[in-house]
């Protein structure tokens, strides 16, 4: 499957000029470097809120109940005194889980690094449709402003949980439908970049870079865009569903006979409860994924630049990621094997999810073979991009519990999941976001980051991490429920407040660590080392280009594409890398050997 | 503890399989890991069955673990960059792939036809014959329901209580679950009970208590505000003291509004006497919590 793209001079003819105004070269930008770093800065802010939500709740399970003085002055409804109460704590979790994965993880990995990254790396000079991409970021800020704006409405920000379960999430305060409408906003967004990124990576491919010739991110991109289309149409029917519930006096979720606070509810009748969570797990399964695949693919682009070495098994990697997209939707049952869900379909889907653990081995095993005979540079880039693997193993092997139904029946719901998806989300996507910042920082801003402190900022983010995350298995093995305001209510559960000080402390200092990103990121636009076209002498065509890369890419031609991304330490070449668009060099090599 | 299905060839290399990854764990059974470490004390009869599920998959995961971190830490030691050092060219073996394809593959599988069986004896094969008990959640209590003398639900001599669910040891006791309101979780952390409470669909599971004492019954799906307190208590009792209590609490029932109304407006109980919360606390924790 060998497709050569399009002829380029018909593309280039419809290309749009370099614009002069502010403006049009930084506010309402068509230029997919400029979107990519509108992103950017859109996630990283959002990350801070996000942490700042967490840290509010990790504070409470430290101390439940002790006051927060200068919180009284800042959220005097939730925290009158600075005491907390039940129901701002509820709002806390729910609106940290959902800026984090729809606010942060999302347009960090996708928004910033897909626009950025993906153009560039298959050789165009923009994405296909440069208006639609501005508009996916345009539309996505409305979508911020009204989640953080549902913080200050009556009754607060929504307090359902980021998966708002229905008739919950039906009969919640204000801010819930804020929440709803925010998330069809940028469910919107989503999916127009969906769209962008899936007519630009098949049809604008550079002259001679096939399917099998590109990099790994940017095949991760494509599935990721692929499962975006095909599962945010899903979430978006939902929301409008439950948005009706709330609003119109439909009764979609609603079943008959229900009593809220002694009183019938008005409007209940012929719903389904469990119809709103096989809905949401329908998008919220392949979302897991949606978060989890760039960030494989910039670790599978990292490991053979810093390990000198092509990467293991390169179509394995590719049909793996495939296969976890398409397995992808047909476990979504694995979170209602507690509901009432009929048992027997409960083991159907914990059949095919044990199943989806088969791709994710074959992807660890394969960067383990990358790394292995190779030529090891531990760079900062380097340095999170294997601990994403190493965390990423923890993560994956830990969801083997819950995939076993009777086992499930124990931790579902307990700490022991929030221990899970933290080592997927965190130590997984978020790891690979900072591999992928250190490593593209100098094409995206032409300076180098400072490796000293970068190296400093790993280190600490990966101990505290795990001092943070690793207990929460064990307050799920001993049956702490999570979302829950004050467990030491429980008589068996009062004996976890040290483990979850000792938490909350590692916590103060991961979050005090990120300030060291912060300062090299900024510091380093202005101070930083020029870094040159190719400071990683990397092999794909976004390192063939200057940095940053200049309007539409690339100077003259568009690049020819001779082989395939990762040709490092080539027998017989001079240097130990072989950039994918130079001519010559030895005989292009067997994919496997 | 399970006589109600033919112990089969398979059954018997299950067993054979989890008392093998139990027998591993003995120094834990045995005390020699921080409470922390260690699952909940088992009062149920299929909890050691899910413990020893557990169990197995921690020691092959934590297996694998070892061997894919020590492996990781071991390459970056052995192929650091060193002066003169050229990465060594290949694009990855099909063999190679062809095993850690398989291997992983079959483990799964594995797992998932072991744990088919637990699952299918505690949720697919209710007992023929025991204690019926209805809990409904509410915003934020759980209303439990005794047949009373009758052996009917929804009549005038049904016992109501308010979290707190008493049974006999010994004996399996089928609960049948809903809600009122919203979502609840019934979760019975010492049984390794969790099922759901879900408005609109009644939903039955079955335990049997292995002891005599006291625990608690948590809510484990997020129901509002006052999800965190909103707790039960479990006294298994012996068949003796079990009756005494329950003639106590026909005693002190009072007459149920007639049953049209009962059927849709339960009377909102708004929270249990305080007095009685304090009881129950003082006897779950004179019990040592759970440790």
């Amino acid at each position: 499957m060998s497709t050569v793209a399009k002829p380029r001079e018909v593309h280039h003819a419809a290309v749009h000029a370099a614009p002069t105004s502010f403006w049009r070269k930084y506010i309402f930008s068509l230029d997919h470097k400029v979107i990519g770093k509108q992103y950017l800065f859109y996630a990283l802010f959002m990350l801070i809120i996000g942490g700042l939500l967490a840290t509010l709740v990790r504070y409470q399970l430290a101390w439940p109940g002790r006051p927060l003085a200068f919180m009284g002055k800042i959220a005097p409804e939730g925290m009158p005194g600075g005491q907390m109460l039940p129901e701002y704590y509820n709002s806390l979790f729910t609106m940290h889980a959902t800026i984090m994965i729809f606010f942060a993880i999302m347009p960090i990995l996708i928004g910033a690094f897909g626009n950025f990254v993906v153009p560039i790396q298959i050789g165009a000079r923009d994405m296909a449709f440069p208006k639609l991409n501005m508009m996916s970021f345009w539309v996505a800020v409305p979508g911020a402003i009204v989640i953080i704006w549902s913080f200050f409405v009556t009754g607060g920000a929504a307090a359902g949980g980021w998966t708002s379960y229905a008739p919950l999430s039906a009969i919640q305060p204000r801010g819930q439908t804020l929440w709803l409408i925010s998330l069809l906003i940028l469910g919107l967004s989503s999916l127009l970049t969906a769209v962008n990124f899936l007519t630009t990576i098949i049809n604008m491919r550079a002259p001679g870079m096939g399917f099998f010739r590109l990099p790994l991110t940017t095949w991760a991109l494509f599935i990721t865009a692929l499962l975006l289309l095909l599962a945010l149409p899903v979430l978006s029917a939902a929301l409008i569903m439950l948005l009706f519930d709330r609003t119109l006096g439909t009764t979609f979720f609603l079943p008959a006979g229900l009593i809220v606070s002694g009183q019938p509810w008005p409007n209940a009748g012929g719903g389904q409860v469990l119809l709103w969570q096989h809905l949401f797990w329908f998008f919220g399964h392949p979302e897991v994924y949606i978060m989890i695949l760039p960030a494989m693919g910039i670790t599978s682009e990292i490991l053979p630049v810093f390990s000198r070495k092509p990467i293991f098994g390169y179509r394995a990697m590719a049909y793996s990621m495939l296969g976890i997209a398409g397995l992808g939707f047909i476990v979504w049952g694995h979170h209602m094997f507690q509901s009432g869900m009929n048992p027997l379909l409960g083991t159907t889907f914990m059949i095919s999810t044990m199943v989806i653990a088969v791709p994710s081995a074959i992807k660890t095993f394969n960067w383990l073979g990358t790394l292995w005979g190779g030529d090891i540079h531990f760079t900062t880039p380097m340095l999170n991009a294997l601990s994403f693997v190493a965390m990423f193993v923890i993560g994956g092997l830990s969801g083997v519990f819950m995939a076993s139904t009777p086992v499930d029946i124990f931790i579902h719901d307990t700490y022991f999941i929030v221990g899970h998806i933290h080592y997927v989300l965190f130590g997984g996507s978020l790891f690979g976001a900072f591999a992928g910042l250190y490593f593209w920082y100098p094409k995206m801003f032409g300076r180098m980051m400072n490796e000293r402190w970068g190296k400093i900022h790993w280190f600490i983010t990966f101990v505290t991490f795990n001092l943070v995350f690793f207990p929460m298995h064990f307050l799920g093995m001993r049956g702490m429920p999570r979302r829950i305001y004050d467990y030491t209510q429980y008589t068996h559960l009062k004996g976890l407040q040290p483990m979850n000080q000792f938490m909350t402390i590692s916590l103060f200092v991961l979050g005090a660590g990120q300030l060291i990103l912060v300062f090299n990121f900024f510091l380093s636009m202005r101070r930083g080392k020029v870094a040159g076209p190719n400071p990683w002498r990397s092999n794909t065509l976004e390192w063939q280009t200057s940095s940053p890369p200049p309007h539409e890419n690339f100077v003259g031609r568009i690049p020819t594409v001779y082989r395939g991304p990762y040709e490092y330490s080539v027998p017989g070449h001079g240097s130990d890398f072989l950039p994918q668009n130079e001519a010559g060099g030895p005989a292009p090599a067997r994919s496997h050997g | 503890m399970n006589n109600f299905t033919p112990a089969t060839r398979a059954a018997r290399l299950l067993r054979a399989a989890l008392f093998f990854s139990a027998a591993a764990l003995l120094p834990s059974a045995a005390g020699a890991l921080p409470f922390w470490m260690r699952l909940p004390e088992q009062a149920s009869t299929y909890a050691p069955d899910i413990d020893n599920m557990f169990h197995l998959i921690m020691w092959i995961t934590g297996v694998i673990f070892v061997i894919v971190e020590l492996m990781l830490v071991f390459f970056l030691w052995r192929y650091r960059h060193r002066e003169g050092r050229t990465a060594h060219y290949t694009h990855g073996n099909n063999r190679l792939e062809v095993v850690w394809t398989i291997v992983p593959a079959l483990i799964c599988v594995m797992l998932a036809l072991l744990s088919r069986r637990i699952w299918d004896q505690i949720k697919e094969n209710m007992p023929h014959e025991g204690l019926e008990i209805h809990v409904t959640g509410e915003q934020f209590a759980w209303n439990i329901r005794y047949a009373g003398p009758d052996g009917k639900f929804d009549t005038a001599d049904d016992i109501l209580t308010l979290n707190q669910i008493h049974f006999p040891v010994g004996k399996p006791v089928i609960v049948t679950l809903t809600s009122k309101d919203v979502i609840h979780s019934f979760f019975l952390p010492e049984f390794r009970v969790k099922q759901d409470a879900v408005p609109g669909m009644h939903t039955r599971i079955w335990f049997e208590g292995n002891e005599v004492g006291h625990w608690e019954i948590a809510c484990a799906e997020l129901c509002g505000l006052g999800h965190f307190r909103m707790k039960g208590f479990v006294t298994v009792d012996t068949p003796e003291d079990f009756q005494k209590w329950l003639a106590e609490q026909a005693a002190t029932q009072t007459p149920e509004p007639p049953k049209a109304a009962s059927k849709t407006i339960e009377s909102a109980p708004a929270a249990a006497p305080a007095a009685q919360t304090a009881a129950s606390d003082a006897k779950v924790a004179e019990k040592g919590g759970s440790s």
